[in-house]
């Protein structure tokens, strides 16, 4: 069986330690946790928490399995079952001197990013999309120009009238 | 009229209808043992150690079907109950502690005797609180027996801040309790069912084999119907002893690493599969790659996550085990479904071709005596009546080997987490809820010791109980695997300089007897039954070098069982060497 990478997105209810026994779950049986958000939501009794993880088909059964029996998940689903939409924020810091400004401009544009912040050597730019993007974008500078890198992890939601709500 | 938190504590325990709270007070729970002071309705047991407390609470709850209640101070109160919690969560045992917490404002300020209670617990309690405020008490409580109890049981913990007891509400309890998250799947799914029913009247060589969850469940009545009206073969795991009587001829014996020959060999070549409450656990599959290769698998269990977790299985159920069996006798009465007959006889000429190896034998003797023999007397001599609970290591096994365990909750034994010093706490609550039936504790010298400090307790709230101490002078169980698979290399099996047991049991107030020949076991335990009203210690010393028999070696397979006497074990292969 094939690994595979997973996005689940977890309601949760927004009481202290909900965030632990997740995380707990994931050391305790051994289970591989890529990046993991998490924040409120607009009933201020639920959290949103979206993780990404790797594993066959048998892991990714036990991992829904056993998030779904821990008290405070409410509901939760597997994104990646079916199609959605996958977004995640990268702040990066880039030296940006002579040449380098313009080449640095034109690339942020061809990725859709921003720059949101500039000083006379440096760039800090914005840019959202899929990880693999924010991959991208990462190999297309040169690692000696990247001075800082920063990401939000992956959040994502159902395409269609699906929705994950109580 | 208002209540304080600990008073609320109290008066929720009544609701609950607890009968007893096994604890030991301190700082942070002082307010509640006040509150204890000042009614008649909740019975407390003041053990000498929390783990006994932890382990007593199991005990009742394992005898009873209630859940056990533990209270205890913060710090080493509840860090000395982990053990205990964790004993009841790998069994599955309803449990609700409430420990002491320092007060709200010096939560994290490293107090005397402060401990994340909450974090230290949590994975080992099915769920945890954290009370921050006293109008909050009341309805974790509920919550903390609601989940304790309902889906598949396991123990809760509530940490109580020494403010929050100190605190003044109004006192309502709530009679139901709803939680959005927590809503735990009964009924079993009808589609599911009736495939799990057609493949069971189409196995020709079935095998059923039940485990904890059906004595949890309730279940133990429809699997005796299910079982008798199919005619099929049956086997229970170290937990499951007792939902099946194993005086009754379908009943193989126990499976697994110590299990018999023919439950072993019958899961091996079995062509249908139905595992009823049981979790598929690495002591009774061994090498998963060698488990059952011809099986289809059905699995009924409350926990999801407990089905396709080691073992595929190919018809899940997920529901109470009573309520699916119910629902698989009626559809087979119903639509009359028949087994097949001839082929069933064949089946079972080939299990009893299995049987008649008598793998549970052992080489009787008149000079020493073997620990086997002593379980055989204890049998004999309480009628298979009495209430057995068992510490763990070689005495848990021969006790599992040789009780024949008739009814659900009479076998009471620290399954998964394998807790030396369990047996005897587990004892004193099994007493107290059953305070007319016998209860004897199978222990060792190595596991007693670990506990002996509640013969004290035993003899303040006059729960007498029978110790069964088979006294080898070994840690036997490691001893044995260093016989086998560390070519003899005794490396601190050898319990040196043990205490003069029988003294020992006089000091306590008890009566202890030394038994040293075969021909004085039987009446010496004859003896210890007659005293109604008093804990006797019977300290059997037994054959030091007798090995569990028969064994799948770690890594093996269910058809590849050591038996006495037939096999010399030299030693495993690599990969069995890492397993444990």
């Amino acid at each position: 069986m094939n690994n595979t990478r997973h996005i689940i997105s977890i309601l949760l209810e927004n009481e202290a330690g909900a965030l632990s026994r997740v995380a707990n779950l994931f050391s305790a049986r051994g289970f591989n946790i890529e990046c993991l958000t998490v924040a409120p939501t607009e009933d201020a009794s639920l959290s949103r928490l979206t993780l990404v993880t790797t594993g066959n088909e048998d892991i990714i059964e036990q991992i829904v399995k056993q998030l779904n029996k821990l008290i405070d998940v409410v509901k939760l689903i597997d994104l990646t079952e079916g199609p959605h939409i996958e977004r995640e924020l990268m702040l990066i810091k880039v030296k940006a001197t002579g040449e380098q400004r313009a080449e640095m401009q034109r690339l942020t544009d061809i990725f859709r990013g921003r720059v949101i912040d500039v000083t006379d050597s440096t760039f800090t730019i914005e840019l959202t999309g899929t990880s693999d993007k924010l991959d991208g974008f990462i190999g297309a500078v040169h690692s000696d120009n990247i001075l800082e890198v920063v990401r939000s992890g992956v959040t994502g939601i159902a395409r269609g009238q699906k929705s994950l709500h109580v | 009229m208002e209540l304080t938190g600990a008073e609320i504590v109290v008066r929720c325990l009544k609701e609950e209808g607890v009968e007893y709270v096994f604890g030991y007070p301190g700082g942070a729970i002082l307010h509640v043992y006040d509150a204890l002071y000042n009614q008649d309705d909740v019975k407390h047991i003041l053990v000498r150690h929390e783990q006994a407390a932890a382990h007593a609470a199991d005990g009742y709850a394992r005898a009873s079907g209630k859940p056990g209640v533990v209270l205890v101070t913060s710090g080493p109160g509840v860090t000395n109950a982990v053990t205990g919690i964790a004993t009841a969560y790998m069994d599955s045992i309803p449990m609700v502690v409430l420990s002491g917490q320092v007060p709200t404002k010096l939560i994290g300020n490293d107090a005397f005797q402060e401990v994340d209670a909450v974090g230290i617990t949590r994975p080992c309690v099915k769920h945890n609180f954290l009370v921050k405020d006293v109008i909050q008490l009341a309805e974790t409580i509920k919550k903390a027996f609601f989940i304790a109890t309902t889906g598949r049981p396991g123990p809760v913990l509530v940490d109580l801040p020494k403010d929050v007891t100190a605190a003044k509400t109004e006192f309502t309890y709530p009679r139901k309790i709803k939680m959005r998250s927590y809503n735990p799947t009964v009924k079993g799914h009808t589609g599911q069912i009736r495939k799990a029913v057609e493949l069971i009247a189409a196995a020709r060589r079935p095998m059923i084999y039940t485990g904890g969850g059906v004595i949890l469940g309730d279940g133990s009545r429809e699997l005796v119907e299910l079982t008798r009206l199919l005619g099929y073969p049956i086997t229970n795991t170290l937990m499951g002893l007792g939902a099946y009587p194993a005086t009754d001829p379908q009943f193989v014996g126990m499976l697994g690493m110590h299990g018999t020959y023919e439950a072993n060999m019958a899961m091996h070549d079995c062509d249908v599969l139905v595992g009823i409450g049981v979790r598929f656990d690495d002591r009774v599959t061994g090498a998963l790659d060698k488990f059952c290769p011809l099986a289809k698998v059905i699995h009924i269990d409350i926990d999801p996550s407990s089905i396709s977790k080691n073992v595929r299985v190919d018809v899940p159920i997920v529901g109470s085990v009573g309520s699916v069996l119910r629902a698989m006798i009626t559809m087979i009465r119903e639509e009359k479904f028949q087994p097949d007959a001839e082929a069933l006889a064949a089946w079972w000429r080939q299990i009893e071709q299995w049987r008649a190896i008598e793998s549970l034998k052992y080489n009787p003797s008149t000079e020493i005596i073997k620990p086997q023999f002593v379980i055989e007397q204890l049998y004999q001599v309480t009628a298979g009546q009495a209430i057995i609970t068992s510490d763990v290591g070689q005495h848990q096994m021969w006790a599992a080997q040789h009780y024949h365990f008739d009814r659900p909750r009479q076998w009471i034994n620290s399954g998964g987490l394998g807790t030396m010093g369990f047996g005897l706490p587990a004892a004193m609550g099994a007493k107290l809820a059953f305070p007319e039936q016998d209860v004897a504790c199978v222990t060792g010298e190595g596991s007693i010791q670990m506990m002996l400090q509640e013969l004290s307790t035993i003899k303040q709230y006059n729960t007498p109980i029978k110790i069964v101490n088979l006294n080898n002078r070994y840690l036997g169980m490691v001893r044995q695997w260093q016989e086998f698979f560390y070519e003899k290399r005794y490396s601190m099996t050898y319990m040196d300089a043990l205490p003069d047991f029988v003294k020992l049991a006089d000091a306590y107030g008890h009566v202890g007897m030394r038994i040293d020949r075969p021909a004085d076991v039987e009446g010496a335990l004859r003896e210890a039954f007659a005293l109604k009203d008093r804990t006797v210690f019977l300290d059997f010393i037994t054959d030091q070098e007798e090995n569990v028999f028969p064994m799948i070696p770690a890594g093996g397979g269910q058809n590849e069982m050591l038996l006495a006497g037939k096999d010399k074990m030299v030693s495993t292969h690599e990969e069995g060497m890492i397993l444990v």
